[in-house]
């Protein structure tokens, strides 16, 4: 059988190799971390602590603000050195809370163990998730527990794992998969009962066989499970790709998953269900994938949030040559960073280093319509013509031509001969039409 | 360790990887499918040919680099789309023009055909068609001199002074091969051992570059199958025979390698389609009906004059769009 698919999309250098058969090492705990609170998409979270507090490992520092929001939680044990702005790779800046490392991982003594989800009501799930801090640790970082709140007359009947690790060089997803697949699985079923639904697939693209060997043997032919194989392609991982390959529904245009009855989670925000379940411990530690050329020695990280970028790539041997990008993420969405003190977050898959060599440049020149950005755009949008209606500001034109579905993939920019900056001039766009949007009210 | 990262370092926006086709990349391999086309014209028509293709090339470069250098805009000689120009153009002549006739179409095509308009990217017409159009309205006779290679005519027997002065496609129009009871062998229309333009003739030659142009993805399927379908069809409609009107005259490198013009044809799916299928159906109307033999030119011309009308409504439907009014 053919792997499931989507209409679009490309298929670039994978580069997977350099880390997907190497097993996750613990970091050890760095001497200081820097924690955002805002570490998920939504209102940052509120600090408990002050500059001098004594903190605990898994205590909570950070109060979610409002709905859509989650709390914080600290990755050690020690004293709170300051709590106060800082940059984030994504140019964003946030209240963070820096903590200086005692070396005891003295554990949060009020911390218990939720226990077995078979046992916990659907509601009690919904408000487990997010005392854990759980958000989407796919790169989105989207507050789960939001999730699994539709709202009125809609109803979950799928959750789908994403495990398709569609960006080239991670392979954080991939190694958890094989590694701790019960995990997985355990936290699946988990979020299934949260959300009353009766179906749940986790979605791997075909190029992690051992991940889709390990899940089918973790399942043990529950009938309510299945594993769905996927092509490998870019974006396969994208929410609304995902979708329609693994259940063949189409999300409308404007609207969010749960409009087809589905929920979307990693496979790393599953498995950290399952753990603050089994344990009580928050979220605090994540895999990150640090590798490309510009690496001496890549590696699958599991490490404590908050940890500087820069204590991974010491981990690894440091710069292999001359780094040419740094980038925290995959390739394709990553933002490209300009020192090594930005902490890990909830979100942080990947710190990649192209070498001087690997970066992509080259002059932009005038479109010559050769429509590759058409016949690769999964959302069926002519990037094109919006990139030139961004760059002569006519927004309205934008709108009509769809500009807000447009969920950033970068596959345009990708293959445009031309070297044309398509897929940031219709960012910036985006952001231009959400903030009339805003001032119209 | 530093933190902080040196400052040659590159900080930009996602995606940091590329795909390795550039616009540079393409042009050059649509010249490289052009090759056979080209060498085809050469054995058929001998040296002089060549001679044709050079000035015509070099006169597209030249016209190029001077017209970019008066606008006082950076000289894009590299990316190779003049020299594709040139070498289309050179194509669509008649093989024993004065070399001054390609220096002046391409000059032309290059200054009134692309830069006018703002150089590559932006001009509305095939500027290599565009240029035929200007030397045939300019110097007819020139541009309808007509020679068959040595030994093509032996079909023609008794008859050879009768056909040698024209193409194949007028004397089948006008009904004169018929009333010598004369037809000439489809396999020699083939492979190129014909009268006709310098690089139109060789069926064989021009599918050999067609075929590696889709093969590597370079032109969209769509325009030629389209043109090429809607020509046989018509043609069976009009109680022609469809493969002649297939092999003959410029349809093949028209349908190949100037319908599929990036700059000047629709960029949506559907557009496409409706492109070729109205190249088709106004190529057929020309050689059945209009007062030229051959309407390959014409009908992209003005088919490219629609293809703004056209990109604008045939817009693909967007995932998850939702019909209006459903």
């Amino acid at each position: 059988m053919r792997p499931k698919t989507f209409r679009g999309g490309i298929h670039p250098q994978y580069g997977k190799e350099m880390t997907c058969h190497l097993g996750i090492e613990t970091l050890p705990a760095p001497e200081q971390v820097v924690l955002p609170m805002a570490q998920h998409a939504g209102a940052p979270a509120e600090p408990l602590v002050k500059a001098g507090d004594t903190v605990d490992l898994g205590q909570k520092i950070g109060e979610a603000k409002g709905f859509v929001s989650v709390p914080v939680h600290a990755s050690i044990s020690g004293k709170v050195l300051s709590v106060g702005p800082v940059s984030l790779p994504n140019g964003n800046v946030s209240v963070a809370v820096t903590i200086e490392n005692d070396g005891e991982d003295r554990v949060f003594p009020e911390l218990k163990a939720p226990g077995d989800y078979r046992q916990l009501t659907p509601e009690r799930l919904r408000e487990l998730m997010r005392e854990a801090g759980l958000a989407g640790m796919g790169g989105a970082s989207f507050p789960t527990h939001v999730k699994y709140n539709p709202p009125e007359g809609k109803r979950i009947d799928t959750v789908v794992l994403n495990g398709a690790e569609c960006e080239p060089f991670l392979t954080c997803d991939h190694r958890l998969m094989v590694e701790d697949a019960e995990k997985v699985v355990t936290g699946l079923k988990a979020l299934m009962r949260a959300g009353g639904a009766e179906k749940g697939i986790i979605a791997v693209e075909v190029n992690k066989a051992d991940a889709i060997k390990a899940l089918e043997k973790a399942i043990a032919g529950d009938p309510q499970l299945s594993v769905a194989p996927l092509a490998t392609k870019y974006p396969q991982g994208e929410e609304k790709m995902i979708i329609r390959a693994a259940l063949g529904r189409i999300v409308p245009s404007g609207g969010l998953p749960i409009d087809v009855g589905v929920v979307v989670n990693n496979v790393a925000t599953a498995a950290a269900f399952a753990d603050y379940l089994a344990t009580g411990m928050p979220l605090i530690s994540r895999v990150v994938t640090v590798t490309g050329r510009g690496v001496k020695q890549p590696k699958n990280l599991l490490v404590r949030l908050g940890t500087p970028i820069q204590k991974l790539l010491e981990a690894c041997g440091g710069f292999a040559e001359e780094p040419g990008k740094v980038i925290v993420g995959g390739p394709m969405t990553g933002p490209a960073v300009y020192h090594l003190d930005f902490p890990v977050v909830k979100g942080t898959s990947g710190i990649l280093v192209q070498s001087r060599a690997e970066v992509a440049g080259g002059e932009s020149m005038a479109c010559i319509r050769c429509g590759r950005c058409v016949k690769v755009c999964p959302y069926s949008l002519l990037p094109n013509f919006l990139a030139e209606f961004a760059e002569q500001g006519n927004l309205d034109q934008a709108e009509a031509y769809g500009i807000m579905d447009c969920r950033e993939c970068g596959c345009c920019t990708f293959v445009c001969p031309s070297r044309r900056p398509l897929m940031q001039l219709i960012r910036n766009a985006k952001g231009k039409i959400l903030a009339r949007r805003r001032k119209s009210g | 360790m530093e933190t902080m990262l040196n400052p040659e370092v590159v900080v930009s926006s996602s995606p940091h990887i590329r795909s390795d086709v550039t616009t540079e990349k393409i042009m050059w391999q649509v010249i490289l499918a052009l090759a056979p086309a080209a060498c085809a014209g050469v054995v058929f028509f001998g040296w002089h040919a060549l001679a044709v293709i050079i000035v015509s090339m070099m006169a597209a470069m030249g016209t190029e680099a001077v017209t970019r250098r008066t606008m006082g805009r950076p000289v894009t000689l590299n990316d190779g789309s003049a020299a594709l120009t040139g070498l289309l153009l050179a194509l669509v002549i008649p093989p024993g023009v004065p070399l001054w006739i390609p220096a002046v179409g391409s000059a032309f095509a290059i200054a009134i055909g692309k830069q006018v308009f703002g150089g590559l990217g932006y001009n509305p017409f095939n500027p290599a068609l565009l240029g035929r159009a200007f030397l045939l309205a300019s110097w007819p006779a020139l541009m309808t001199r007509w020679q068959w290679p040595a030994n093509s005519l032996a079909w023609a027997g008794s008859h050879v002074d009768a056909v040698a002065g024209a193409t194949i496609l007028p004397l089948v129009k006008h009904g004169r091969l018929a009333s010598l009871g004369l037809e000439i062998p489809l396999s020699q229309l083939f492979i190129g051992n014909v009268a006709g333009s310098l690089g139109e003739t060789s069926a064989l030659a021009l599918l050999l570059g067609a075929a590696f142009l889709l093969v590597r993805g370079i032109i969209d399927w769509r325009i030629p199958t389209a043109y090429l379908g809607s020509v046989a069809v018509l043609a069976l409609v009009f109680g022609e025979n469809p493969l002649f009107h297939l092999l003959a005259g410029g349809l093949l490198l028209g349908a190949f390698f100037m319908a599929t013009d990036y700059v000047t044809t629709p960029i949506t799916p559907r557009g496409r389609v409706i492109f070729g299928l109205g190249c088709g159906l106004l190529t057929m109307l020309i050689r059945k009906f209009g007062g030229y033999p051959e309407g390959v030119c014409y009908s992209i011309l003005i088919m490219n004059a629609t293809v703004p009308l056209l990109d604008r409504y045939t817009r693909p439907r967007r995932f998850g769009e939702v019909a209006k009014g459903a």
